[in-house]
């Protein structure tokens, strides 16, 4: 029994360092891939008035400009869908969105890509993205925001 | 009237904590029986069948079956199911008993504060699911019956430290005893991490009852976050527990290593808490720096799930051996599989790697873009608490209530076979969920066999919607045998003491405590709690600081 025990603690000991070494890794991975391709990650800009969202401000006036060879796009997600109701950008061509709410909570996660962004109402979400790929990508809302929460669904074009 | 003195006989006269215990426990099943019911409307919804329509005029809407789900599993039966384990497991060890007076408060308090909350909820007016997100508003009786319904969890922190100050007054010098130094710890990080929920609820509370216009919704699910992580171990350490102290015994083997358990009860205080940014690494309001922080402790909280993994293992291939189990492999064709405690246990260990696994793509701040509120986060959690963690809990049932009450368990097959149908039917669910979330982002709580649009935009995953009507049937079996088996243990009339376990299966240790140096070190338990705190006002504290004194408060709305 003695000698069972130590060959156990050895094996322990091993263990505990590979699932150390193993996390250390990831973690490494992980913050180096944020440093050099994490630029989707939303990043707050501001705090809005969310009862004025509607009528005062860029948001009042959803839409998409162009700024140069980029594009800008002033986004509402509201109960239930997006604002303006179809963006469409050139493809390989910077877009920076600026995102929030009127109401409640939702998201605006554009499949096929990194952008995910909890749309929170008073708060100003902006993410940046350039589509390398033409074709339609569909605008989910991922966060429950009432009875109408799973038609919440949209798209943007890209376009070649 | 000599029926009557039969009748009054009080089979708890001499042993009161076991009532106690076998109330609380039972809440918990009634609880998570009425929450059950609507899992398979649920995994129905996600194979574009709408059972909804049926509940009508009880129920009004999916997501209203979705709070009741979500509120009564996961928030209602794990603290139930923690009260009565935590508590009952060191009285027993240490022989003590707690003060039955406040445990009966605390039960009662349970009792109410869930009463309160289920008005709303029954009535549709709480559909706000189990994370409640501000400015989506709620009843006020729903989140006062919710505080008092948390707060009853004090008074348990209460009973556990307050027999073991009695124990180390009894007993100074020695170690813990290794089942009351779990609860201590556990109960040690709950506080901890349940002051998030409570400082939230006064918010909530003071908005419902109309003494402030609005509350500051990202504020609030940073408060949320604060607990709602930490809670998920709130949820496991009590299956944790039961898996050190009691699994190596009932399948017939001893724990490899005493000192390694208390190490990851100590790693669990620490490293528990000052992680719930990583259930937020999608809002903005939070800078990147910060949610990096928290992906890094998130991970280190990886590691006392990693020890527990192989000492389990461990020990249950002594147990193996022991039992006659040969070669590399040998020793697990042999364990007690034909016991349902241990199947549980063996199956819901089995769905917790790769539920682990899941959680480390969920902790990792730049794959989380791709799964964040997809049905991918359904997919994870019900393998970590709808499996180990709902298991740990069932298979401890079919002990636990005939050694309360001194009734023999009914059905013996039913209940194994209650756990090989679940393990399948959650095996098959999580999987399906896991894909439909990364590979179609198919958004989780959502209502999309009601909606047609939603059905269009997801018609690719056809194939695997299939599977979740498949696991829903199963799971529906799952459960009506489950309950079967515990309700009519509970309920029967015969008592048979000589049929039942008269003791807790407390388990032999290998390597013991006394003598070391490590059991010496984590004794220090108000030192290490000390720490806990100190990473948690380093980890929060700034940001907490900052959106307390910036709040941006918005009024409520009542969507569904």
């Amino acid at each position: 029994m003695e000698h069972q025990e130590h060959i156990i603690e050895r094996y322990e000991r091993a263990w505990i360092f590979f699932g150390l070494a193993m996390i250390t890794v990831f973690i490494i991975l992980v913050g180096y891939l944020m440093l050099t391709k994490g630029n989707t990650n939303p990043v707050g800009v501001g705090r809005i008035d969310a009862t004025k969202v509607r009528t005062e401000g860029e948001f009042a006036n959803p839409r998409v400009e162009q700024v140069g060879n980029e594009y800008v796009a002033y986004v509402q997600a509201f109960a239930f869908g997006y604002l303006p109701s179809e963006m469409r950008f050139k493809v390989g061509r910077k877009v920076t969105f600026y995102v929030t709410s009127p109401d409640v909570q939702h998201s605006f996660h554009v499949h096929h890509t990194n952008i995910n962004v909890q749309v929170i109402p008073g708060e100003i979400a902006k993410v940046s993205y350039t589509f390398t790929k033409p074709g339609e990508y569909p605008i989910i809302c991922n966060e429950y925001c009432g009875i109408g929460h799973a038609n919440m669904i949209s798209k943007l074009i890209v376009e070649p | 009237m000599a029926v009557k003195t039969l009748f009054n006989y009080d089979a708890y006269a001499s042993a009161p904590e076991k009532k106690y215990a076998l109330y609380m426990m039972m809440l918990g099943f009634a609880a998570l029986a009425l929450g059950t019911f609507f899992g398979p409307f649920q995994a129905m919804n996600y194979g574009g069948l709408d059972l909804y329509p049926l509940l009508k005029p009880v129920f009004q809407n999916y997501y209203q079956g979705l709070t009741l789900h979500g509120v009564l599993n996961a928030i209602v039966f794990t603290q139930l199911f923690a009260q009565t384990i935590m508590v009952y497991l060191p009285a027993r060890e240490l022989g003590l008993r707690p003060n039955m007076t406040l445990a009966w408060v605390s039960f009662w308090m349970a009792l109410g504060g869930l009463l309160l909350a289920a008005v709303p909820l029954l009535l549709n007016e709480a559909s706000v699911l189990y994370t409640f997100y501000a400015p989506l508003k709620a009843h006020w009786a729903f989140y006062l019956g919710a505080a008092i319904f948390v707060l009853s969890s004090y008074v348990s922190i209460y009973l556990v430290l307050e027999m073991w100050a009695r124990w180390r007054r009894a007993n100074p010098g020695k170690i813990t005893p290794l089942a009351t130094f779990m609860a201590v710890t556990f109960w040690l990080m709950w506080f901890l991490a349940s002051l998030g929920l409570v400082v939230e609820a006064l918010f909530l509370i003071a908005w419902s009852f109309g003494l402030v216009a609005g509350v500051d919704p990202l504020l609030m699910r940073t408060l949320f976050w604060y607990t709602g992580h930490p809670i998920v171990y709130f949820w496991l350490l009590p299956a944790y527990t039961l898996a050190y102290v009691t699994l190596p015994k009932l399948a017939g083997g001893k724990l490899v290593s005493d000192p390694l358990a208390r190490l990851v009860f100590i790693l669990f205080l620490l490293f528990s808490v000052p992680v719930g940014f990583h259930h937020q690494f999608a809002d903005p309001g939070i800078a990147p720096y910060w949610k990096m922080i928290h992906t890094i402790l998130t991970m280190m909280v990886a590691v006392p799930s990693l020890i527990t993994a192989f000492t389990i293992a461990a020990s249950l291939e002594i147990a193996g051996r022991a039992n006659g189990g040969k070669g590399l492999l040998g020793w697990i064709g042999v364990l007690p599989w034909n016991n349902p405690t241990v199947l549980a246990f063996l199956l819901g260990f089995l769905a917790f790697i790769p539920g682990g696994a899941g959680g480390i793509v969920n902790a990792s701040f730049n794959l989380n873009q791709n799964v964040h509120n997809t049905v991918w986060i359904p997919g994870h959690f019900h393998l970590q608490v709808g499996t180990l963690v709902t298991m740990a809990a069932m298979g401890t049932a079919f002990w636990l209530i005939p050694h309360l009450t001194g009734k023999p368990l009914v059905a013996r097959g039913m209940a194994v076979a209650s756990q090989w149908l679940w393990f399948l039917g959650m095996f098959i669910m999580t999987f399906a969920l896991h894909w439909m979330g990364f590979l179609y982002a198919i958004p989780r709580r959502a209502h999309i066999s009601g909606s047609p649009i939603a059905m269009e935009a997801y018609k690719e995953s056809a194939a695997w919607m299939v599977l979740n009507i498949v696991s829903g049937v199963i799971l529906f079996i799952a459960a009506l045998l489950f309950f079967y088996v515990i309700f009519a243990t509970a309920l029967q009339n015969r008592r048979e003491p000589v049929k039942v376990l008269a003791e807790v299966p407390f388990t032999e240790v290998m390597s013991k405590p006394e003598g070391s140096g490590l059991a010496q070190l984590t004794e220090r338990v108000w030192f290490w709690f000390g720490i806990a705190v100190v990473l948690v006002v380093l980890a929060y504290g700034p940001v907490l600081f900052q959106m307390f004194t910036n709040m941006n408060p918005v009024p409520g709305q009542r969507l569904w």
